[in-house]
């Protein structure tokens, strides 16, 4: 599903080049459960915008589902955004003073779906990662930082992604949280979903089934667990 | 598609109520000074028309030209030109002529009964209320047959009966004494309600031949009054009495004309364009205004965007195509500036109806202001917002993201 082929990526930032990937080159298959893992430098926050689609990598190619997204123009790499991926990040980024459904239908604004239909697949999608009905109107920052997460992956899920793509999803969170969202992380795989953590921790990439480790910009190890 | 624009623009609007707000206030501000200027000038232009209009409709005066003596000029007006001859050729002679009326009018001392005051008694026939627009306040205007036989009878203006008789007296079957002869009141003319030097409110009227007999004592006419058919022919008609007079006067070279033709556009013209500069100079100060709000819209725009870097981030990263988070912000940025149009607009409006009522000030608020003053806000949120939301939607998602 997911195929990389010498990935590299060279930001220029005046006459300075600096390398933050290259020569990457690994395959996902569908169902996966992977996670990148890697100390702050290490080249693995660029490796996650260039598989989420956020990014073009300088070299090299990347195909996802078959289709090579390096060379996609700025729309078409929002469509697949929309379309393919589903993103969760760190800090949740949930808008504020806005309700929790409102959220969760953020991606489908300007789409042709009518509100109605919104409503309805945001509320099957948010009891789909076990959020209780009653928080459902609720404003997002009135939530636990552990349900604000499952808002955010709610929201990541509710365009049927081919993968869900999560940057440190736990780094604001306690050890207690972290294992319930990671929990959930687990659930989701084995109803089937694709799913790729990016971390620094190695006790949260042992929830993966799968685990890439990167080092300046290359791959440094790839185990099952 | 339309419904999630509006929403999301609701949602964000209401989500900074004071600076939306605020931002607003600026361009309510221009809008209603520009719809209050605007109505103002308007209103002094369709004053000054209807005092000028009040003297006649379609009114062209003839008058004697600068009398020469040796090359000597003595001033318009001075020389002894025209007579009652040149009238009736011109009622005869000339097309889409409505009305003539000659005038002999001098100053006099006039007395009734131990009063006394000093008026314009004009010598004139009864077309006179067609040519000048006068009407009847009391009794009637003399008739033909007055004129003819030189009766000796006087219309009143409302100032001059006022001053010999008291205020709203009826003066008719009484007498007036101009030049030691007495004549007889018949009438009093309806207020015209002017102001200023040559006011018909402060007149005398008597049939011309009775002017010329008893008080002149020659045939000569201070000018004559014609009334053209209508708007459209007053260019034609004037250069007929010019073409006809000179004809009538024997004289070959049109500069060297013993007569001046006044005609009344010329005048509404000049009027017309100073009130016109008057409308654009107070417009303009408030489209300054209006300028100054636009840039309030870009301001808080910008900071908007700022504010919401991390939300644009976000939009982006779930796959919000560039058109539409442009769309978004643009669309806050017109709302904001149609709010304060309407806003303006009211209290614009109002203000113009305040400033009649408490300002002895005429005011017009014209349609063609209200929509421009419209049209202009849009633009002004087009304008204004544009470089905010081009700047929103070119934002790198990554960068967006990680903004603090």
């Amino acid at each position: 599903m997911i195929v990389c082929n010498n990935l590299c990526k060279t930001y220029i930032n005046g006459d300075v080049e600096t390398q933050a990937v290259c020569g990457i080159s690994f395959r996902i298959e569908k169902g996966e459960f992977v996670a990148i893992v890697g100390p702050s430098g290490s080249g693995k926050s660029t490796l996650m915008h260039i598989l989420g689609a956020l990014d073009t990598p300088t070299g090299g190619q990347y195909f996802l589902e078959g289709k090579e997204v390096s060379r996609l123009t700025d729309n078409e790499l929002s469509d697949l955004r929309r379309g393919k991926i589903g993103f969760v990040f760190q800090s949740f980024n949930l808008l504020p003073r806005t309700t929790v459904l409102q959220n969760v239908m953020l991606p489908l604004v300007f789409s042709d779906m009518p509100m109605k239909k919104r409503k309805a697949k945001a509320r099957e999608t948010l009891k789909y990662v076990g959020l209780e009905e009653s928080k459902f109107f609720n404003l997002s920052n009135q939530l636990s930082g552990g349900q604000m997460q499952r808002v955010a992956v709610a929201r990541a899920l509710i365009n049927d992604p081919s993968i869900i793509l999560a940057d440190e999803p736990t780094g604001n969170l306690d050890t207690r949280t972290s294992r319930v969202v990671m929990k959930t992380f687990q659930e989701l795989n084995s109803k089937g979903h694709t799913i790729i953590i990016i971390t620094h921790e190695m006790e949260i990439a042992q929830f993966a089934r799968r685990v890439i480790s990167v080092r300046d910009g290359l791959i440094e190890k790839d185990e099952k667990n | 598609m339309i419904q999630d624009l509006f929403r999301e623009t609701i949602r964000s609007l209401s989500g900074n109520k004071a600076r939306s707000g605020l931002t607003i206030l600026g361009i309510v501000i221009g809008i209603a000074s520009v719809i209050t200027m605007v109505a103002i000038g308007q209103g002094a232009k369709s004053t000054i028309e209807s005092d000028i209009e009040s003297i006649g409709s379609n009114l062209i005066v003839v008058m004697p030209g600068a009398q020469r003596v040796g090359g000597i000029s003595q001033g318009a007006g001075s020389s002894q030109t025209l007579v009652i001859e040149d009238a009736d050729a011109i009622k005869s002679q000339v097309q889409n002529v409505k009305a003539v009326a000659p005038e002999a009018s001098k100053r006099y001392q006039i007395t009734a009964k131990g009063t006394n005051t000093n008026a314009e008694v004009v010598g004139t026939v009864k077309d006179y209320l067609v040519v000048r627009n006068v009407k009847m306040n009391i009794g009637s205007f003399f008739s033909d047959q007055q004129q003819k036989t030189s009766a000796k009878v006087a219309i009143l203006g409302p100032t001059t009966r006022n001053d010999l008789f008291g205020v709203n007296a009826n003066p008719v079957g009484q007498s007036v004494k101009i030049r030691n002869v007495d004549f007889q009141v018949v009438g009093v003319t309806e207020s015209k309600g002017g102001s200023g030097f040559n006011n018909p409110d402060s007149n005398i009227f008597v049939p011309l031949s009775s002017a010329q007999h008893f008080l002149s004592g020659n045939d000569y006419l201070s000018d004559i009054g014609v009334a053209a058919a209508d708007q459209a022919s007053m260019t034609s008609v004037q250069e007929q009495i010019s073409a006809l007079l000179l004809d009538r006067h024997k004289i070959s070279d049109p500069t060297q004309a013993d007569f001046r033709i006044m005609n009344q556009n010329d005048i509404i013209a000049t009027a017309t364009s100073i009130t016109s500069t008057f409308t654009i100079l107070l417009s303009s100060i408030a489209g300054i205004s209006l300028l100054v709000g636009g840039i309030g819209i870009m301001n808080m725009m910008l900071t908007n965007v700022t504010e919401r870097t991390r939300e644009i981030g976000l939009r982006k990263a779930v796959g919000l195509r560039k058109k539409y988070i442009n769309l978004q912000f643009l669309a806050e940025a017109v709302v904001l500036t149609f709010l304060g149009g309407a806003i303006g607009i009211v209290l614009g409006w109002g203000a113009s109806l305040l400033v009649n009522n408490f300002v002895s000030l005429n005011t017009r608020i014209s349609l063609s202001s209200v929509f421009y003053a419209f049209g202009v806000s849009a633009v002004v949120g087009i304008v204004f917002g544009f470089y905010p939301a081009r700047r929103a939607a070119n934002l790198n998602p990554i960068e967006a993201l990680r903004y603090e």
